[in-house]
Protein backbone atom coordinates (compact mmCIF):
# COMPACT_ATOMS: atom_id res chain seq x y z
CA UNK A 1 0.00 0.00 0.00
CA UNK A 2 1.49 3.07 -0.99
CA UNK A 3 1.53 6.52 1.16
CA UNK A 4 -1.23 7.80 -0.77
CA UNK A 5 -3.70 5.33 -0.30
CA UNK A 6 -2.63 5.06 3.32
CA UNK A 7 -3.38 8.82 3.49
CA UNK A 8 -6.75 8.94 1.99
CA UNK A 9 -7.98 6.25 4.26
CA UNK A 10 -6.71 7.67 7.36
CA UNK A 11 -8.49 11.46 6.25
CA UNK A 12 -12.18 10.25 7.22
CA UNK A 13 -12.57 13.68 8.10
CA UNK A 14 -11.68 15.63 5.17
CA UNK A 15 -11.17 15.65 1.53
CA UNK A 16 -8.37 17.54 -0.75
CA UNK A 17 -9.76 19.85 -3.14
CA UNK A 18 -9.97 18.07 -6.57
CA UNK A 19 -9.83 15.24 -4.87
CA UNK A 20 -13.19 12.78 -5.40
CA UNK A 21 -14.69 12.05 -2.16
CA UNK A 22 -13.18 8.93 -0.44
CA UNK A 23 -14.01 5.40 -1.26
CA UNK A 24 -14.63 6.48 -4.91
CA UNK A 25 -11.06 5.66 -6.65
CA UNK A 26 -12.06 3.10 -9.36
CA UNK A 27 -10.90 4.38 -12.55
CA UNK A 28 -14.26 3.30 -14.64
CA UNK A 29 -16.51 5.78 -11.95
CA UNK A 30 -14.17 8.54 -12.25
CA UNK A 31 -13.85 8.95 -15.93
CA UNK A 32 -17.70 8.50 -16.12
CA UNK A 33 -17.55 11.46 -13.62
CA UNK A 34 -15.77 13.69 -15.98
CA UNK A 35 -17.71 12.19 -19.17
CA UNK A 36 -20.62 13.95 -17.48
CA UNK A 37 -19.21 16.84 -16.28
CA UNK A 38 -17.84 17.26 -19.74
CA UNK A 39 -21.42 16.85 -21.76
CA UNK A 40 -22.95 19.30 -19.34
CA UNK A 41 -21.03 21.91 -20.35
CA UNK A 42 -20.61 21.16 -23.67
CA UNK A 43 -24.55 21.46 -23.60
CA UNK A 44 -24.25 24.57 -22.04
CA UNK A 45 -21.79 26.07 -24.06
CA UNK A 46 -23.59 25.67 -27.57
CA UNK A 47 -26.52 26.78 -25.53
CA UNK A 48 -25.11 29.80 -24.77
CA UNK A 49 -23.05 30.26 -27.79
CA UNK A 50 -26.51 29.66 -29.95
CA UNK A 51 -28.23 32.20 -27.61
CA UNK A 52 -25.86 34.83 -28.28
CA UNK A 53 -26.27 34.67 -31.70
CA UNK A 54 -30.10 34.11 -32.37
CA UNK A 55 -32.92 36.41 -32.96
CA UNK A 56 -35.54 33.37 -31.37
CA UNK A 57 -35.21 35.14 -27.97
CA UNK A 58 -36.16 38.70 -26.86
CA UNK A 59 -32.99 40.46 -27.20
CA UNK A 60 -32.81 42.58 -23.99
CA UNK A 61 -32.82 39.03 -22.17
CA UNK A 62 -29.49 37.55 -23.82
CA UNK A 63 -27.26 39.39 -21.77
CA UNK A 64 -29.27 37.88 -18.61
CA UNK A 65 -29.78 34.71 -20.15
CA UNK A 66 -25.95 34.13 -20.86
CA UNK A 67 -24.49 35.55 -17.24
CA UNK A 68 -27.04 32.72 -16.25
CA UNK A 69 -25.63 29.93 -18.43
CA UNK A 70 -22.08 30.90 -17.50
CA UNK A 71 -22.89 30.67 -13.64
CA UNK A 72 -24.18 27.33 -14.50
CA UNK A 73 -20.80 26.24 -16.12
CA UNK A 74 -19.08 26.97 -13.68
CA UNK A 75 -21.13 25.04 -11.54
CA UNK A 76 -20.53 21.97 -13.61
CA UNK A 77 -16.95 22.70 -13.48
CA UNK A 78 -17.02 23.11 -9.47
CA UNK A 79 -18.79 20.20 -9.06
CA UNK A 80 -18.02 17.72 -11.81
CA UNK A 81 -13.89 18.76 -12.25
CA UNK A 82 -12.96 20.07 -8.54
CA UNK A 83 -15.21 17.38 -6.89
CA UNK A 84 -16.82 20.49 -4.66
CA UNK A 85 -19.60 18.70 -2.79
CA UNK A 86 -21.83 19.36 -0.36
CA UNK A 87 -20.80 16.96 1.67
CA UNK A 88 -19.23 17.60 5.48
CA UNK A 89 -15.54 16.34 3.86
CA UNK A 90 -16.08 19.33 1.75
CA UNK A 91 -16.79 22.19 4.41
CA UNK A 92 -13.47 23.79 4.90
CA UNK A 93 -13.29 23.59 0.63
CA UNK A 94 -16.78 24.83 0.41
CA UNK A 95 -16.19 27.49 3.04
CA UNK A 96 -13.55 29.08 1.22
CA UNK A 97 -14.95 29.32 -2.32
CA UNK A 98 -17.97 31.02 -0.51
CA UNK A 99 -15.48 33.65 1.01
CA UNK A 100 -13.67 34.13 -2.85
CA UNK A 101 -17.22 34.60 -4.22
CA UNK A 102 -17.94 37.11 -1.67
CA UNK A 103 -14.90 39.56 -2.56
CA UNK A 104 -15.27 38.57 -6.10
CA UNK A 105 -18.76 39.65 -5.76
CA UNK A 106 -18.14 42.99 -3.70
CA UNK A 107 -15.49 43.82 -6.09
CA UNK A 108 -17.22 43.63 -9.12
CA UNK A 109 -20.93 44.37 -8.44
CA UNK A 110 -19.28 47.76 -6.52
CA UNK A 111 -16.77 48.83 -9.37
CA UNK A 112 -19.90 48.82 -11.51
CA UNK A 113 -21.78 50.55 -9.19
CA UNK A 114 -19.84 53.46 -7.87
CA UNK A 115 -18.37 54.21 -12.04
CA UNK A 116 -22.19 54.08 -13.29
CA UNK A 117 -22.56 56.61 -10.68
CA UNK A 118 -19.68 58.64 -11.30
CA UNK A 119 -20.37 58.82 -15.00
CA UNK A 120 -24.04 59.65 -14.29
CA UNK A 121 -22.52 62.99 -12.65
CA UNK A 122 -20.23 63.67 -15.21
CA UNK A 123 -20.98 66.79 -16.74
CA UNK A 124 -21.51 65.46 -20.95
CA UNK A 125 -18.10 65.67 -22.66
CA UNK A 126 -17.41 67.72 -25.98
CA UNK A 127 -16.30 65.56 -28.39
CA UNK A 128 -12.74 67.06 -30.32
CA UNK B 1 5.61 14.46 30.71
CA UNK B 2 9.39 14.46 30.02
CA UNK B 3 11.23 16.43 27.81
CA UNK B 4 11.89 13.41 25.31
CA UNK B 5 8.02 12.42 25.39
CA UNK B 6 7.68 16.41 24.19
CA UNK B 7 10.28 16.40 21.49
CA UNK B 8 8.73 13.12 20.11
CA UNK B 9 5.38 14.49 20.14
CA UNK B 10 6.49 17.82 18.30
CA UNK B 11 8.53 15.64 15.67
CA UNK B 12 5.64 13.73 15.10
CA UNK B 13 3.60 16.59 14.48
CA UNK B 14 5.92 18.83 12.34
CA UNK B 15 6.37 16.03 9.48
CA UNK B 16 2.39 16.64 9.23
CA UNK B 17 2.02 12.77 8.16
CA UNK B 18 -1.21 11.89 9.64
CA UNK B 19 0.40 7.97 9.70
CA UNK B 20 2.97 9.11 11.52
CA UNK B 21 0.86 9.88 14.64
CA UNK B 22 -1.72 7.39 13.94
CA UNK B 23 0.45 4.84 13.70
CA UNK B 24 3.88 5.43 15.38
CA UNK B 25 2.34 7.37 18.51
CA UNK B 26 -1.32 6.74 18.92
CA UNK B 27 -0.62 5.14 22.37
CA UNK B 28 1.64 7.94 23.75
CA UNK B 29 -0.01 10.23 26.42
CA UNK B 30 0.91 13.47 24.23
CA UNK B 31 -1.89 11.93 21.39
CA UNK B 32 -4.69 10.70 23.60
CA UNK B 33 -6.77 13.37 22.92
CA UNK B 34 -6.57 13.48 19.60
CA UNK B 35 -8.64 10.34 17.87
CA UNK B 36 -7.34 10.92 14.61
CA UNK B 37 -4.36 13.63 14.22
CA UNK B 38 -3.74 15.89 12.00
CA UNK B 39 -4.76 16.27 8.25
CA UNK B 40 -2.28 14.73 5.81
CA UNK B 41 -0.09 16.46 3.64
CA UNK B 42 -2.66 16.00 0.35
CA UNK B 43 -5.68 17.32 2.19
CA UNK B 44 -3.19 20.76 3.66
CA UNK B 45 -1.41 21.00 0.29
CA UNK B 46 -4.29 20.82 -1.81
CA UNK B 47 -6.43 23.32 0.43
CA UNK B 48 -3.90 25.89 0.44
CA UNK B 49 -3.68 25.30 -3.39
CA UNK B 50 -6.71 25.97 -2.95
CA UNK B 51 -6.79 29.33 -0.98
CA UNK B 52 -4.16 30.68 -3.84
CA UNK B 53 -6.61 29.29 -6.39
CA UNK B 54 -9.76 31.70 -4.96
CA UNK B 55 -6.94 34.59 -4.55
CA UNK B 56 -6.58 34.17 -8.42
CA UNK B 57 -9.70 34.41 -8.99
CA UNK B 58 -10.03 37.40 -6.77
CA UNK B 59 -7.30 39.05 -8.60
CA UNK B 60 -8.52 38.44 -12.28
CA UNK B 61 -12.06 39.87 -10.71
CA UNK B 62 -10.54 42.80 -10.26
CA UNK B 63 -9.64 42.97 -14.53
CA UNK B 64 -12.86 41.73 -15.31
CA UNK B 65 -14.37 44.86 -13.10
CA UNK B 66 -11.78 47.13 -15.03
CA UNK B 67 -13.63 45.48 -18.06
CA UNK B 68 -16.64 45.87 -17.19
CA UNK B 69 -16.93 49.57 -16.89
CA UNK B 70 -14.45 50.63 -19.79
CA UNK B 71 -15.86 48.00 -22.14
CA UNK B 72 -17.96 50.79 -24.16
CA UNK B 73 -14.82 53.44 -24.16
CA UNK B 74 -13.47 52.58 -27.86
CA UNK B 75 -12.44 56.46 -28.34
CA UNK B 76 -13.83 55.96 -31.63
CA UNK B 77 -11.69 53.07 -32.51
CA UNK B 78 -12.99 49.71 -32.96
CA UNK B 79 -15.32 47.97 -30.57
CA UNK B 80 -15.60 44.22 -29.79
CA UNK B 81 -18.26 43.73 -32.32
CA UNK B 82 -16.14 44.86 -35.35
CA UNK B 83 -12.70 42.59 -34.16
CA UNK B 84 -14.29 39.27 -32.28
CA UNK B 85 -14.48 36.46 -34.63
CA UNK B 86 -16.91 33.72 -32.70
CA UNK B 87 -15.98 30.94 -33.97
CA UNK B 88 -12.26 31.25 -33.07
CA UNK B 89 -13.81 31.81 -29.71
CA UNK B 90 -15.93 28.41 -30.22
CA UNK B 91 -12.82 26.35 -31.21
CA UNK B 92 -10.86 28.09 -28.01
CA UNK B 93 -13.65 27.04 -26.09
CA UNK B 94 -13.91 23.81 -26.97
CA UNK B 95 -9.71 23.14 -26.97
CA UNK B 96 -9.71 24.21 -23.33
CA UNK B 97 -13.37 21.92 -22.47
CA UNK B 98 -11.61 19.26 -23.87
CA UNK B 99 -8.17 19.55 -22.38
CA UNK B 100 -10.01 20.14 -18.83
CA UNK B 101 -11.48 16.75 -19.85
CA UNK B 102 -8.07 15.28 -20.47
CA UNK B 103 -6.43 16.26 -17.78
CA UNK B 104 -8.85 14.78 -15.24
CA UNK B 105 -8.42 11.74 -16.96
CA UNK B 106 -4.68 12.04 -16.03
CA UNK B 107 -5.62 13.26 -12.24
CA UNK B 108 -7.39 9.61 -12.34
CA UNK B 109 -4.45 7.65 -14.27
CA UNK B 110 -1.33 9.17 -11.69
CA UNK B 111 -3.54 8.18 -8.83
CA UNK B 112 -4.29 4.71 -10.52
CA UNK B 113 -0.85 3.96 -11.30
CA UNK B 114 -2.22 3.59 -14.88
CA UNK B 115 0.68 5.15 -17.54
CA UNK B 116 -1.42 5.01 -20.50
CA UNK B 117 -3.90 6.97 -18.71
CA UNK B 118 -1.85 9.24 -17.18
CA UNK B 119 1.14 10.40 -20.10
CA UNK B 120 -1.76 10.10 -22.49
CA UNK B 121 -4.24 12.31 -20.43
CA UNK B 122 -1.24 15.21 -20.21
CA UNK B 123 -0.13 14.81 -23.86
CA UNK B 124 -4.07 15.50 -24.99
CA UNK B 125 -3.68 18.24 -22.07
CA UNK B 126 -1.18 20.02 -24.20
CA UNK B 127 -2.09 19.50 -27.38
CA UNK B 128 -5.35 20.85 -26.52
CA UNK B 129 -3.57 23.16 -24.31
CA UNK B 130 -1.37 24.80 -27.28
CA UNK B 131 -4.08 24.73 -29.41
CA UNK B 132 -5.48 27.43 -27.40
CA UNK B 133 -2.87 28.85 -27.14
CA UNK B 134 -1.84 28.99 -30.28
CA UNK B 135 -5.11 30.94 -32.16
CA UNK B 136 -5.43 33.19 -29.19
CA UNK B 137 -1.89 34.79 -30.29
CA UNK B 138 -2.91 34.41 -33.32
CA UNK B 139 -6.05 36.68 -32.26
CA UNK B 140 -4.04 39.09 -30.85
CA UNK B 141 -1.51 39.48 -33.78
CA UNK B 142 -3.94 40.28 -35.70
CA UNK B 143 -5.75 42.81 -33.96
CA UNK B 144 -2.55 44.44 -33.15
CA UNK B 145 -1.94 44.54 -36.83
CA UNK B 146 -5.07 45.94 -37.92
CA UNK B 147 -3.98 49.22 -35.74
CA UNK B 148 -6.53 47.76 -32.70
CA UNK B 149 -3.41 47.23 -30.09
CA UNK B 150 -3.86 47.85 -26.32
CA UNK B 151 -2.75 51.47 -27.02
CA UNK B 152 -5.98 51.94 -29.09
CA UNK B 153 -8.32 52.90 -26.66
CA UNK B 154 -9.71 52.01 -22.42
CA UNK B 155 -11.74 49.03 -24.20
CA UNK B 156 -8.93 47.65 -25.56
CA UNK B 157 -6.36 48.09 -22.63
CA UNK B 158 -8.58 45.93 -20.46
CA UNK B 159 -9.35 43.29 -22.86
CA UNK B 160 -5.62 42.84 -23.72
CA UNK B 161 -5.01 42.79 -19.70
CA UNK B 162 -7.69 40.53 -18.84
CA UNK B 163 -7.48 38.11 -21.89
CA UNK B 164 -3.82 38.22 -21.91
CA UNK B 165 -3.49 37.70 -18.17
CA UNK B 166 -5.31 34.16 -18.67
CA UNK B 167 -3.15 33.53 -21.31
CA UNK B 168 -0.08 33.91 -19.54
CA UNK B 169 -2.27 31.20 -17.06
CA UNK B 170 -2.72 28.98 -19.51
CA UNK B 171 1.36 28.94 -20.69
CA UNK B 172 2.34 29.12 -17.67
CA UNK B 173 0.34 26.01 -16.99
CA UNK B 174 1.84 24.36 -20.03
CA UNK B 175 5.54 24.33 -18.71
CA UNK B 176 4.16 22.95 -15.52
CA UNK B 177 2.10 20.21 -17.37
CA UNK B 178 5.51 19.47 -18.53
CA UNK B 179 7.62 19.51 -15.59
CA UNK B 180 4.84 17.25 -13.99
CA UNK B 181 5.22 14.62 -17.33
CA UNK B 182 9.08 14.95 -16.93
CA UNK B 183 9.07 14.66 -12.46
CA UNK B 184 6.12 11.42 -12.64
CA UNK B 185 8.53 9.76 -15.35
CA UNK B 186 12.12 9.90 -13.44
CA UNK B 187 10.53 9.95 -9.96
CA UNK B 188 7.40 7.59 -10.70
CA UNK B 189 3.74 8.40 -8.87
CA UNK B 190 5.66 8.95 -5.35
CA UNK B 191 3.12 10.61 -2.77
CA UNK B 192 4.65 14.04 -3.16
CA UNK B 193 4.57 13.77 -7.05
CA UNK B 194 1.30 13.31 -6.97
CA UNK B 195 0.26 16.11 -4.60
CA UNK B 196 1.67 18.28 -7.56
CA UNK B 197 -0.28 16.74 -9.81
CA UNK B 198 -3.88 17.07 -7.71
CA UNK B 199 -2.22 20.90 -7.69
CA UNK B 200 -1.59 21.01 -11.21
CA UNK B 201 -5.09 19.65 -12.33
CA UNK B 202 -6.67 22.08 -9.71
CA UNK B 203 -4.69 24.84 -11.32
CA UNK B 204 -5.52 23.84 -14.76
CA UNK B 205 -9.64 22.95 -14.06
CA UNK B 206 -9.42 26.39 -13.02
CA UNK B 207 -8.11 28.03 -15.79
CA UNK B 208 -11.03 26.43 -17.56
CA UNK B 209 -14.01 28.32 -14.92
CA UNK B 210 -11.96 32.01 -15.84
CA UNK B 211 -12.56 31.06 -19.32
CA UNK B 212 -16.21 30.73 -18.78
CA UNK B 213 -15.84 34.17 -17.72
CA UNK B 214 -14.35 35.32 -20.35
CA UNK B 215 -15.98 34.13 -23.47
CA UNK B 216 -19.38 35.25 -21.60
CA UNK B 217 -18.51 38.43 -20.73
CA UNK B 218 -16.12 39.66 -23.36
CA UNK B 219 -16.72 37.83 -26.36
CA UNK B 220 -20.53 36.72 -26.30
CA UNK B 221 -21.38 40.07 -24.60
CA UNK B 222 -18.96 42.13 -26.40
CA UNK B 223 -20.17 40.83 -29.94
CA UNK B 224 -23.77 40.71 -29.22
Amino acid sequence: MSQSDLETILDHGDAAPGDEPAGRHEVVEGVLGYLVGLFLAAFITVVAFFIAGTNLVWGPSIPLALVVLAIAQIGVHLVFFIHITTGADNANNVLALAFGVLIVMLIIIGSLWIMSNLSQNMTPMQMG
Amino acid sequence: MTAFEAGAGYGGQNRGGGADVILGGGSEPLHAHADRGPASKRIIVGYGFWIFLLSDIIMFSAFFATYAVLSRETAGGPSGKDLFNLTNVAIETAFLLLSSFTCGIATIGARARQGLMYYGGMALTFVFGAGFLFIEIHEFVGMIDQGAGPTRSAFLSAFFTLVGCHGVHVTLGLLWLLTMVAQVFAKGYRADILRRVLCFGLFWHTLDIIWVAIFTVVYLLGAG
